[in-house]
């Protein structure tokens, strides 16, 4: 209990302090003390759950798991690295002048909340609290894309703001069913949207109500997940917001989206006994894969392109779950690892390559790896690992789902397949050019950040060579419970 | 008609005055009646809020309904018409709504939710449970609302009459949910309106007007 109040209060109480503190020079480096506070309570309620298992606290509030235990950790991991990078990031992008110390105020303070909530989400055991917390996400995020004040921006922002908001509308309307469908069973009153008590009856809950809410849940969170066809505010809110929103949204808020609707499916498919849930899902994680596999080739802005990447990436895990079955939910959730870790380490080299050559256009950065070697073999072994290279992490997850797909949905297999192979050459060729040749670019004011990259990838590179056993038992357990 | 009890009938008579509204703003041009339409939506939510609660005896539904009353009667539209003051944009109206188009696919929508109502209104132990295709159909209609209108406040108001819808689908089909979700999403509610608020006087620095024809800029392959 005390370990999840840590994870939710330092965050808390880090918006506040940040707010409070104002414009003083100390901010950047009180974020991220705040940031490593949260994450070393992630880890210490970590280490509990592998000494005493699945923790339920707080009137049942509360809900630790396999499955979210690990998110958690990732969470409060890249919320941290996070927090390193955009330290020397804003400090560049402050002293260009394209943002005023209020405006970091704002920043940071939002940034603590953002990760508050999305603790929240992953923690509660509530499905409403769950909405509310996924909504609040949004929320904090909205003024974050829009922190440069540019037409683009706000635009991005008001879109992000307007489609989440609906699409999470949809899912308030799921949720309000999935409530209509328990209460029968289990009462009024808190207890019925309690997911472990759900859990419990799920084979008594009637499928007829659950098929719509799932529907609805769906659509939803599908539409923060960044499914096509309801992706339309992704690729912008990742373009103009500051690198490390986009790295935090991509790494992180996707990944808490998607969770919810595995949340919602595992019970879904509890009461239905066949598998609408999963076809659904299927259906969504394909499309997403293949338009967005389609679309990198026509990306001129970099943040652009892995922002569509990312939507390629979240629809292969989507398609994977809805696939179902112990290997392909192991995959769906290592992939969920390494994509959040790989995903936000590119941001961090793009967000300095973009400040080095001063746009985010990727015909006029060139050469990186000439201008600054780091940051060069950054965006080059990142851009690898997340094209599924071995030996990355992203190799062995898409080569799981790959498998899978062969043997049990032959007729998917050559669609995700030959998307994997356009995403490849789409990217690998806009991303060469940028590394390797003549150089445009300048020279950073600061050393960029590049130590968060080098961990992520390096702990991409061990999930490739080896799984620590007590990660892999929890995507097993994670993967039995998915079902 | 003797069959139903009186309350249940004021349930459904305030249940066809929130489909009403809900027409009725999905053709209102002016910005200001748009409020005044939304705080009316809000009475009659409220109001039948509050009876439900009567019927049934559930204390906490009682305190939403006086939540309902104090956050969509009272202080959105109060915010509302502040923004509208302080943005002056009292007299926009919308130039592009095809009233008589719009109408019928708002009237296909009702249908189409009925039908997606039916079966679950069929296993509803609620009194009020024929209002849930109601309340689906004025969800619908409020998307419909957005998805029409070009300019930023007529969208928010749609936004809002949305959650309306959802709020009675909460309260029809279920007798409300637990009063710690409820609070929760009437604070994002209103967390999002001061979020708006913020963002209009930055879009109207930006392009002044509240127009969204500025904000099209982001197009694909661009």
């Amino acid at each position: 209990m005390i370990e999840i109040l840590a994870v939710l209060g330092f965050p808390l109480a880090g918006a506040a302090v940040l707010a409070a503190l104002g414009e003083r020079r100390q901010a950047p480096a009180v974020n991220i003390a705040f940031s490593f506070l949260t994450f070393a309570a992630a880890v210490a309620l970590t280490v509990r759950v592998i000494v005493s298992g699945p923790l339920l606290v707080a009137d049942r509030q509360f809900f630790v798991d396999s499955f979210n235990v690990f998110l958690v950790a990732l969470t409060a991991f890249v919320g941290l690295t996070t927090a390193i990078f955009s330290r020397t990031y804003m400090r560049i992008e402050q002293e260009k002048g394209r943002l005023t110390l209020g405006r970091l105020r704002l920043y940071h303070s939002m940034y603590q909340l953002f990760n508050c909530t999305m603790l929240v989400a992953l923690l509660t055991n509530n499905m409403g609290i769950l909405w509310v917390a996924m909504e609040a996400a949004t929320l904090t995020t909205v003024l974050l894309v829009s922190l440069y004040r540019t037409p683009a921006s706000l635009e991005a922002a008001w879109k992000y703001f307007i489609l989440c908001g609906v699409g999470i509308a949809q899912a308030l309307f799921g949720t309000i069913l999935l409530y209509f469908a328990a209460e029968k069973l289990l009462g009024g009153g808190g207890g019925a949207l309690l997911w472990t008590e759900l859990d419990d009856v799920k084979t008594q809950l009637e499928p007829t109500v659950l098929s719509i809410a799932f529907v609805f849940l769906l659509v939803g969170y599908g539409t923060k997940v960044g499914l096509v066809p309801l992706h339309n505010w992704l690729p912008d809110a990742h373009a103009e917001g500051p690198t490390p929103v986009s790295a935090v949204l991509s790494g992180l808020l996707l990944n808490v989206a998607l969770y919810a609707v595995v949340r919602c499916k595992v019970l879904v498919e509890g009461s239905l006994h066949n598998s609408f849930a999963r076809d659904l899902m299927l259906g969504f994680g394909l499309l997403s894969v293949v338009t967005a596999s389609l679309l990198l080739s026509r990306q001129k802005d970099v943040k652009r392109l892995f922002a569509y990447s990312s939507i390629e990436h979240m629809g292969i895990m989507t398609f994977a779950f809805g696939m179902g079955g112990a290997v392909a939910n192991f995959a769906a959730l290592l992939h969920m690892t390494v994509h959040s870790l790989t995903k936000s380490a590119i941001f961090f080299t793009v967000g300095h390559a973009a400040q080095a050559s001063g746009t985010q256009i990727m015909d006029d950065i060139r050469g990186l790896v000439t201008a600054s070697p780091m940051l060069g073999w950054g965006l080059a072994l990142g851009t690898l690992a997340i094209l599924g290279m071995p030996p990355f992490g992203v190799f062995a997850s898409e080569f799981l789902i790959l498998v899978t797909a062969i043997g049990e949905r032959p007729w998917a297999a050559p669609f995700f397949l030959v998307a994997l192979g356009l995403a490849f050459a789409a990217v690998f060729s806009k991303v060469l050019p940028m590394v390797f040749g003549a150089t445009t670019g300048g020279r950073l004011p600061h050393p960029p950040a590049m130590f968060p990259v080098f961990v992520h990838l390096g702990l991409v590179l061990l999930l490739g060579l080896w799984i620590p056993p007590f990660l892999a038992d929890w995507y097993r357990q994670a993967a039995r419970l998915i079902g | 008609m003797a069959g139903i009890p009186l309350y249940a009938q004021l349930i459904n008579l305030l249940a066809a005055i929130l489909l009403l509204l809900a027409f009725a703003m999905l053709t209102q041009r002016r910005v200001l009646s748009l409020v005044n339409l939304f705080a009316l939506q809000g009475i009659a939510l409220g109001t039948s809020t509050a009876i439900v609660a009567y019927a049934t005896g559930q204390m906490h539904l009682y305190a939403s309904a006086g939540m309902t009353f104090a956050l969509k009667v009272g202080l959105l539209p109060w915010l509302l018409h502040w923004l509208i003051r302080r943005l002056d944009v009292k007299w926009d109206v919308e130039g592009l709504i095809n009233v008589p188009t719009t109408m019928l696919i708002g009237i296909v929508l009702v249908v189409f939710s009925f039908n997606l109502a039916a079966p679950i209104s069929q296993l509803a132990s609620t009194v009020t449970r024929a209002t849930l295709g109601i309340a689906m159909a004025s969800v619908m209609l409020s998307f419909l609302m957005m998805i029409t209108r070009r300019k930023a406040l007529p969208q928010v108001i749609g936004f809002l009459a949305m959650e309306n819808g959802l709020f009675f689908a909460a309260t029809s089909a279920t007798y409300g949910m637990p009063m710690v979700v409820e609070l929760g999403v009437a604070l994002d509610v209103l967390v999002g309106m001061m979020i708006v608020g913020v963002f209009f006087f930055q879009i109207r620095e930006q392009f002044d007007s509240l127009d969204l024809k500025h904000l099209e800029k982001l197009k694909e392959s661009e």
